[in-house]
């Protein structure tokens, strides 16, 4: 029997079809297990309530992240809100067996950001957490995606999840980027052009020359953002340089497991001729830096270009959307971005807080200084980006520009944890999403690059930051 | 978890049409805290269907009397977009609806429909606009879920869903319960992919020690 060539996405797919349940669904094996401060707790009741057990407690790690305070002097109880969510997760955590890292644990961080760091997420294995952005892991070549607390908490119970094999979509990128652009603007572009649901039903894997140049933490930026293109998997062959960036981690293989790990990871990549029932080529070079001016990632443009018009929209919908979106936003179609004064700028979220983005944005603000009408704030995304930040100095170079240093924690992307943009403030911020109250009720978010985000607060107004 | 089981569902149809409606429109993250679904569906939507002093907005179809008791959600192309959150499917629930249609949903929505017993059915944008047409004028829309179809009037659509799910729905089997007959068949995946993969498993952890760092 020959067979046909295979994805990326089927040779982890087949790998881990516990029971074919027809018509493309079936029992996926859930390897491995993320927990937070927000949906865990549900999960990890509704277990106790129905008299269950976790069956592998040592495949999954809880982190607080959504609830924690990102105040420089915390404690657990910093948090009004989380605080109660913690004492349940830390308390049915302990009961179980799971380890757990809290706001006092030099193992916090945001999940997405300190599960690949700590090596727990690794090539070829399947993921899940009761939120959203998993698909962040994918850029280590993992099948990671986002559940509901009911689905998480089956997969506690039963380490299978009832799943249809998706849709597959490549996305070739192509070309190099130019100044002042990077993962984030790819992403924004990619979401832009092809709409908030191109993805629905897909699993997005992410190639050619530009994916396979980026270093690891631009590439868990682009996978980060393939759940606001509508997909809930997004993710990347591993290489040589997810092997070298993984190896020595806490919880990576080590010894013998680490070399047949290596060696199964070899053939861990879509084999030519493989095909795909979508195929994106996009070219970076013709990427600008991008910012959002509406209420969904997809109304994102050029710095250097307009808002759009609602009489330009392809339908009726979309053009009460858009003008809905740009009340809200207090901004006006046919108009360009540039030179709107801004409150409030966060960097920071699972999108953009490792050290390479705070490095590049402490580029921008070096010497530099935030006027003093504007808050800016740098979360970094786990206390072990925090730590290797100070390590550098980073810490004093924001500070002395006028930002709040803070402790690592979700923050103002969700705006969960007691942090909030004022309502009305206008903010640019280096997360995900620009929903209506995402950041606070009432909160104007511009979601931009980290380097685009610094510049903004230095000049207190929207820039391009190639004119920096 | 599923509580009732679903077969025909047949009222009138809430007309929501707007497109990229996402969870935290849905439901706010503080209003999570509780999974009561009265103070969920109270604050179901608040930031479009509350004006600024808390007062229903009269302009907001969720508050028009005409449709109180549907139980159907007519919505837009990538309906429950977004965040994960499992509160936003209860939240729909606590407002009555049992079904909701669209062109199409954010894929974790629809799964977390399915787990808690509501029907998501994804139709063609002319369909929906169709069906709009005849919520608009207060027409039952009928929801057949053992013969696949729409249908409002004379006209008829089909949809498709999993033949797992079909059951579970008509049957109101929780999801759960179906993964847990299956354990013995984990079980055994588990101890050959123990072997196969021993670098998958994490035997070699400890919990609570010492983290080092490690600079890329």
């Amino acid at each position: 029997m020959t067979l046909s060539p295979r994805t990326l996405v089927d040779k982890i797919w087949d790998r881990h079809v516990v029971e074919d349940m027809g018509d493309g669904w079936a029992l996926l094996h859930i390897d491995r297990h993320l927990l937070h401060d927000l949906s865990g707790p549900g999960s990890l009741i509704d277990i106790k309530r129905r008299e269950l057990g976790v069956g592998q407690p040592r495949q999954v790690l809880a982190i607080a992240d959504h609830l924690v305070s990102t105040e420089p002097h915390r404690m657990a109880e910093s948090s009004s809100v989380g605080s109660a969510m913690w004492a349940v997760l830390k308390e049915e955590t302990d009961t179980a067996g799971i380890e757990v890292a809290g706001a006092e644990d030099p193992g916090q961080g945001i999940v997405h950001v300190a599960g690949p760091e700590q090596g727990f997420v690794l090539p070829g294995l399947t993921i899940i957490c009761g939120d959203s952005h998993t698909c962040t892991n994918g850029a280590l070549g993992a099948l990671a995606f986002g559940v509901g607390s009911s689905q998480s908490a089956q997969a506690l119970v039963t380490r299978v999840l009832l799943q249809q094999r998706p849709r597959q979509m490549r996305v070739t990128v192509t070309g190099t980027f130019g100044t002042a652009t990077s993962a984030k603007d790819l992403a924004l572009h990619l979401i832009s052009t092809l709409g908030a649901s191109a993805g629905v039903g897909y699993a997005i894997e992410y190639a050619g020359p530009v994916v396979t140049a980026m270093e690891i933490e631009q590439r868990l930026t682009l996978c980060n953002l393939t759940v606001e293109l509508g997909a809930k998997f997004g993710l990347i062959a591993p290489d040589e340089k997810t092997l070298a960036w993984l190896e020595g981690r806490r919880l990576a293989p080590t010894g013998a497991d680490w070399l047949e790990a290596c060696a199964a990871w070899q053939s861990l990549h879509s084999e030519p001729g493989a095909s795909f029932d979508r195929e994106e080529q996009v070219d970076a070079t013709g990427v600008d830096p991008m910012v959002t001016w509406g209420t969904s990632p997809e109304h994102a443009v050029p710095i250097t270009g307009t808002v759009p018009l609602p009489s330009d929209a392809a339908n009726s919908d979309q053009a009460r959307s858009w003008s809905e979106a740009q009340d809200y936003m207090g901004v006006a179609g046919g108009k360009s971005l540039i030179g709107t004064p801004i409150d409030w700028v966060f960097i920071g979220s699972c999108a953009n807080s490792r050290l390479s983005d705070l490095r590049a944005a402490s580029e921008i603000v070096r010497g530099q200084r935030v006027p003093d009408e504007v808050t800016a704030w740098v979360v970094p995304g786990s206390e072990q980006v925090r730590r290797e930040a100070e390590k550098e100095g980073l810490d004093r170079v924001f500070v002395e520009a006028g930002f709040a240093w803070r402790r690592s924690g979700c923050s103002l992307c969700v705006a969960a944890n007691g942090d909030r943009v004022p309502s009305g403030a206008r903010c640019v911020s280096t997360s995900n999403r620009n929903f209506v109250g995402r950041q606070g009720p009432g909160a104007r978010t511009h979601l931009a690059s980290p380097v685009t985000a610094a510049a903004a607060a230095i000049a207190g107004r929207l820039v391009d930051p190639r004119q920096i | 978890m599923v509580t009732a089981p679903f077969t025909v569902v047949r009222s009138r149809a809430v007309p929501l049409l707007i497109p990229n409606v996402d969870t935290d429109v849905i439901i706010r993250v503080e209003r999570m805290m509780s999974s009561d679904p009265d103070h969920l569906a109270k604050w179901a939507f608040e930031s479009i269907r509350y004006d600024s002093s808390g007062a229903p907005r009269e302009d907001f179809v969720l508050n028009d009397p005409e449709y109180v008791g549907s139980e159907i959600l007519l919505a837009g192309d990538n309906f429950g977009c977004g965040s994960s959150r499992e509160p936003a499917v209860w939240a729909v629930m606590g407002l009555g609806f049992r079904c909701v249609i669209a062109p199409s949903f954010g894929d974790i929505f629809a799964a977390n429909c399915l787990t808690n017993g509501v029907l998501p059915v994804s139709l063609p944008a002319d369909a929906a606009e169709q069906l709009a047409a005849g919520a608009r004028r207060f027409e039952e829309i009928t929801v057949d879920l053992p013969s696949q179809e729409i249908r409002l009037e004379s006209r008829c659509w089909t949809f498709d869903i999993g033949r797992v799910h079909k059951l579970m729905l008509v049957d109101a089997l929780d999801e759960m319960a179906l993964a847990i007959r299956h354990l013995k068949t984990v079980e055994r995946w588990e101890i050959r992919d123990h072997n196969e993969r021993p670098w998958a498993w994490t035997q070699g952890r400890q919990a609570g020690m010492d983290l080092g760092e490690h600079s890329p």
